[in-house]
């Protein structure tokens, strides 16, 4: 294979028409569709009494309003998406609530009008009475089980896991040194820039469901719909057009409207639309994040940890359609790149009355990073020791891989680190930070992290040249702005010796491609990135065949480059890959395009039928690629900032980042994903927080309050990366969506509590959070 | 978030404006918007008529008049920051424009509606309280001038009646050095707790129902400011004496 | 109105914003809606070629003005606007969908300063939100775009 465009700063192909303003996001689709409201519980905790449709009903305009009596799946609850054997209470919401709601925001009936407005106008005349209940709003409240918010689950523990490397009460007693930590993450939201957004439409006479969807798994969403509506999946096309921005909450499937835009189209026999408007979004879209853990260390003289064990809640939220995938990252990823010999966790997935969670970018990650950084900065000040001389005591060396940690992994295996360099990331990150700058107040923060990436089951990828030459591709898994069509058709150019500009690449949609899981956990690149490697590479296998027979020549001698597939060394015995095409597919009747060279009167350069016996018509294939393991990528971030001691504002001086994703496909997409990365996390970490209070109200549920930074907040970082190729798939890749994020918190605690001399045991800061850990006695 | 229902009215002058003001009950004026429609689309606000002045001719001057500024109601907060009038008669007027939002909302914003607003957290009120400046109300009854000191009467409350328009607001010139200093969690956002010095006169903003003044010595005398997600009252009060201190010596 | 210079009759509903009718009643669904509080940015489009936020106007109060959106810069088959063109050489996009606020509210500065400071470059991207690209290229992408626009 050439490597012309594997590596390379290719422009994306995407760009032109997103701005020009012709990309094409669910709301921009119109079709006459009918517009919708979902009328929301406005309590955390209530019974609902009584509902009373009557009024919304008779506003003209108004074409149907549903509430749970009204719909045929209205009794069913949602499926759980991840059972797991510890999952012993999992629960989750129905469609409509008609008995109880258990979170400000949950659904209760679905107006369908002629317009939004209208249809909102009608969602005030829903008359919903409600006998409040009482609200378990916090991890620790939920915990402590004094309310239960499912009657029948017991201590409101929807699940307990416990798993141990080692034997860690013996080895803590040993342990010349130990030290308690008490840290709490509060729940945070990934708020893409596109709310989310349905659109629907039943044709009668093709019997055909079409869905637009701004989610993160159209594959799925389709084979729910084919399940509920009693269809054959191929009657039911689900297609995620441009999607603006997901980072997790996106991939959560059914939300209520993704039933109720589909039912409402058929029922009403006109395409229906659902578009979330920002305030809904606050808390109609699962979050995270929250999570309170409690650590005990004990480490040597020297500054390595002998022992630790972990104790944590994680905050579930009203239902657990995600099962217990967070918490499951988490407690597999606190160790990180650290040797911990004696490592215990356990946790407690409790549930309390606010907005289920489900991943947003990072994933139970940057929860484990803060729990293990912060736990080495303590050994650092414990032991009067440099913080990066701690860290290179405890990292694992490169001779150690692969290196089991031996906890569970989120896809049902063990965490085994399939490669990577962590003293080399360290050394170059210490090396690129440079000198402290002078002055007061200035803090120091680093953090080094690992990231499992690329799970399961699979993705796969249809290749196709057509007889023009160019090439189309397709995948399931859909694109929120990874740059996936540039990225795969990198790929898919490489192996078929064309220009990245000829192959076009389609992704998300069923009608081009069904298969396939989804875009989510730093997934894309490794599952439907080798998977475009594995069709493409058959297809220019198949090209050699048909190439070979017209050439006289051996298929292992030619190669495929410009366009052409030619004799190695003699580029002029060789025909254009469109010609090739044409052969692949015999026609007796030519239709234009160069195909009567493939009609039966054409000589055929051997006997037997025209298609060989085991060969496919058309010069295109199929191809899968399932990860044996996750391929683990890994970083370190560090960071100078500067904290005004009378304001509390925060300044980041430097930012620095070494990156590890094995193989980097393209540096431009690969700077720009930890760029935004990076900046997320410096929300999460000193400006975003969702402020519930005790009555379960989200009381900062407008961009007015929920404080994403804009650009002034965010200030340049400098990237540089290193590669060790991951040996678990053949592109030698790592994802790269999320690692930006991850060790954003840790470092930023790290950096303040030097700056200003304060211990920091919880994320999110805040100026506010400052002043009163400075001023407290 | 659609705006719920209202009657919409456009007078060509502000003759019109005040009889639509005078006569019609529950009537809202819509000037740059920048404030309102966010509130109609949250339908927070939800007047039965919007009495949009954006289409009455020659309500849009930035003149010096009395040993000032004076800033009609459909002078954009852009145009304010931009005019060297501005700059060289009132520069505190000048500074302050560039901590209001950002530029695209200051394009559409207006001074007089940021007045009529009175949002405690923002800028514009508590510099006209700081220059003792005024502004000048009509009706069908008449014109008459409020001073700043009387203007602001609680939260996002003012001394203007429903049938009262801000036809102009007038900044006189600082007399001596000048200050403006707020914090803020972004660029752009209300301010946490702010001060504007102008002379010998402070204003706080931010910590109190309306802008306030206060004593340069002594400026948390009496100020009971209220909490919420981003500072405590106590923060409020520890923040109003470091920009105090920071204003005075600017 | 006229909108990216072709009228259009007047919008019939006071309470349709201008950013539900360039969307949804003309099609030009380039401009897009991420918030409807006047926050985040992605519904600017040029008034009389001012920057203004199009969720935080009645699409009547643009009835007799001139509005451009994206679609309004290059035509179709025309190369990018300069500013167009340096969002896309800087990899100042991801997922496209706060890109057209940006890259007016860039376009709105350029009309006014032809030759602007770095600091109202800066300026000029500081009121709009992006979740992708943690803003260094779309900082990169408004002094780019300073460069071509002189050419």
């Amino acid at each position: 294979m050439t490597t012309r465009w594997f590596g390379a700063p290719v422009q994306r192909v995407e760009d032109d028409r997103l701005l020009r303003g012709l990309g094409r996001f669910t709301d921009d689709i119109d079709d006459g569709a009918l517009e919708s409201v979902l009328v929301r519980s406005p309590y955390a905790h209530a019974r609902i009494l009584s509902i009373d449709v009557s009024a919304a009903r008779a506003v003209p305009g108004v074409a149907a309003v549903y509430t749970a009596a009204d719909l045929p799946f209205g009794g069913t609850d949602l499926p759980i998406l991840i059972p797991h054997p510890n999952l012993k209470h999992g629960r989750t919401q129905r469609c409509l609530a008609s008995e109880v709601v258990r979170y400000a925001g949950e659904a209760v009936a679905f107006v369908v009008a002629e317009s939004r407005a209208i249809a909102e106008d009608a969602a005030e005349l829903v008359e919903v009475i409600y006998e409040p209940l009482p609200v378990v709003i916090t991890p620790e409240l939920a915990a402590r089980a004094e309310r239960l918010v499912h009657d029948d689950v017991p201590g409101n523990v929807a699940a307990e896991m416990t798993q141990e490397v080692g034997d860690v009460d013996p080895a803590l007693a040993a342990a010349p040194h130990r030290k308690a930590l008490h840290l709490r993450f509060e729940r945070g939201a990934a708020a893409p820039m596109e709310c989310r957004a349905v659109w629907a439409r039943w044709s009668d006479h093709e019997r055909k469901l079409t869905v637009y969807d701004s989610t993160q798994s159209p594959t799925s969403i389709r084979g729910g719909l084919a399940v509920l509506f009693g269809l054959p999946e191929s009657s039911v096309e689900v297609i995620a057009p441009d999607v603006g921005g997901g980072f997790g909450p996106k991939i959560m499937l059914f939300y209520p409207d993704e039933l109720l835009v589909p039912h409402a189209a058929m029922q009403l026999g006109r395409p229906v639309k659902w578009t979330e408007d920002r305030q809904e979004h606050f808390t109609a879209v699962n979050q995270e994040r929250g999570q309170v853990h409690e650590v005990e260390v004990g480490f040597d003289d020297e500054g390595k940890v002998l022992a630790l064990s972990d104790d944590f809640i994680h905050d579930a939220g009203a239902y657990t359609p995600y099962g217990i995938i967070l918490p499951i990252i988490t407690a597999g990823q606190i160790p990180g790149p650290y040797r911990v010999p004696n490592y215990r966790v356990r946790f407690r997935d409790v549930y309390t009355n606010a907005t289920p969670t489900s991943p947003y970018r990072g994933a139970g990650r940057p929860h484990a990073c803060f729990v293990m950084e912060r736990t080495l900065d303590t050994i650092a000040i414990e032991l009067g020791l440099d913080r990066v001389e701690v860290r290179r005591r405890n990292l694992i060396q490169p001779d150690q891989f692969p290196y089991e940690v031996g906890v569970a992994w989120q896809d049902g295996k063990k965490v085994i680190y399939d490669s990577g360099n962590y003293p080399a990331l360290l050394e170059k990150t210490i090396a690129m930070l440079g000198p402290r700058p002078a002055g007061e107040h200035i803090g120091m923060g680093l953090s080094v992290y690992v990231e499992g990436t690329g799970v399961g089951p699979y993705e796969g990828a249809h290749v196709q040249v057509l007889v023009s030459g160019k090439v189309v591709a397709a995948t399931g898994i859909p694109s929120q702005g990874q740059s996936h069509a540039t990225v795969w058709a990198q790929v898919v150019a490489d192996e078929l010796g064309v220009d990245v500009a000829d192959v076009e690449v389609t992704s998300g949609d069923t009608r081009r491609f069904p298969w396939g899981v989804g875009t989510f956990a730093s997934r894309g690149a490794v599952t439907a990135g080798n998977a475009m490697g594995v069709a493409a590479r058959m297809v220019a296998d198949k090209a050699r065949r048909i190439a070979a027979e017209h050439l006289e020549a051996d298929p292992a001698d030619l190669e495929l480059v410009d366009g052409r597939v030619s004799v190695k060394g003699s580029p002029t015995r060789g025909m254009p890959l469109a010609a090739v095409s044409v052969l692949a597919n015999p026609v007796r009747y030519a239709f234009g395009g160069g195909t009567e060279a493939a009609t039966q009167f054409t000589a055929r350069p051997r006997p037997g039928p025209p298609l060989p016996e085991g060969e496919q018509p058309g010069l295109e294939a199929t191809g899968y690629y399932s990860p044996p393991g996750s391929a683990w990528a890994s970083g370190c971030h560090a960071a100078y900032v500067r904290v005004d001691p009378k304001t509390f504002r925060l300044e980041i001086l430097k930012y620095v980042v070494v990156h590890d994703c094995g193989r980097v496909i393209n540096p431009l997409v690969v700077e720009g994903q930890i760029e935004g990365g990076v900046a997320q996390g410096i929300g999460g970490a000193f400006y975003e927080r969702l402020a519930y209070d005790d009555e379960g109200q989200l009381r900062n549920a407008s961009f007015m309050e929920f404080l994403m930074p804009y650009a002034t907040e965010i200030p340049p970082i400098a990237i540089d990366h290193i590669e060790t190729p991951s040996p678990l798939n053949p592109l030698g890749i790592k994802g790269a969506g999320e690692a930006g994020v991850i060790p954003v918190g840790a470092v930023l605690a790290s950096a303040i509590e030097e700056a200003l001399g304060v211990p920091i045991t919880e994320m999110p800061l805040s100026p506010l959070k400052l002043f009163e850990l400075s001023t407290s006695p | 978030m659609k705006p719920p229902k209202f009657e919409y009215h456009a007078p060509a002058t502000v003759e019109e404006a005040c009889a639509l003001l005078g006569s019609l009950e529950d009537a809202k004026v819509l000037a740059g918007g920048q404030s309102l429609v966010p509130l109609l689309n949250f339908r927070l606000a939800r007047p039965q008529h919007l009495v949009d002045i954006n289409r009455v001719e020659g309500l849009d001057r930035i003149y010096e008049r009395d040993a000032g500024i004076a800033v009609q109601a459909l002078a954009r907060q852009a145009a304010v920051e931009d005019s060297s009038l501005v700059a060289r008669v009132c520069p505190l007027l000048s500074d302050a424009m560039q901590l209001v939002a950002h530029r695209v909302i200051r394009n559409r914003g207006t001074v007089c509606g940021s007045l009529a607003h009175a949002d405690p957290a923002s800028e514009l009120p508590a510099v006209l309280l700081a220059l003792a400046g005024q502004v000048v109300v009509r009706s069908t009854r008449g014109q008459r001038v409020i001073g700043a000191d009387r203007l602001f009467t609680g939260v996002m409350e003012t001394a203007v009646a429903p049938d009262e328009l801000i036809v102009e607001a007038w900044f006189p010139a600082p007399a001596g050095s000048f200050a403006i200093i707020e914090e803020s969690r972004r660029h752009g956002d209300f301010a946490l707790a702010g001060v504007v010095r102008a002379g010998q006169r402070l204003a706080l903003f931010g910590v109190a129902p309306t802008p306030v003044l206060a004593d340069p010595v002594d400026p948390t005398r009496g100020l009971r400011p209220s909490g919420d997600l981003e500072a405590t009252s106590e923060f409020r009060l520890h923040l109003v004496r470091v920009l105090t201190e920071k204003a005075l010596a600017a | 109105m006229k909108v990216n210079d072709i009228d259009h009759p007047a919008p019939t509903d006071p309470r349709r914003l201008l950013s539900d009718h360039l969307r949804h009643d003309l099609g030009l669904t380039g401009t897009h809606v991420g918030c409807e509080h006047g926050v985040c940015g992605c519904c600017t489009v040029l008034l009389d070629g001012v920057a203004v936020r199009s969720c935080l106007m009645l699409a009547v109060q643009a009835e007799g003005h001139d509005v451009t959106t994206i679609e309004g810069l290059a035509r179709a088959g025309e190369p990018l606007h300069p500013v167009q063109q340096a969002f896309h050489e800087c990899h100042g996009l991801q997922c496209g969908f706060c890109t057209p606020g940006f890259v007016m509210s860039v376009v709105g500065l350029l009309q006014k300063h032809p030759d602007p400071s770095s600091e109202q470059l800066d300026e000029s991207i500081t009121g709009n939100l992006c979740r992708c690209t943690g803003y260094a290229s779309i900082r990169r992408a408004a002094h780019r775009a300073a460069e071509l626009s002189k050419r």
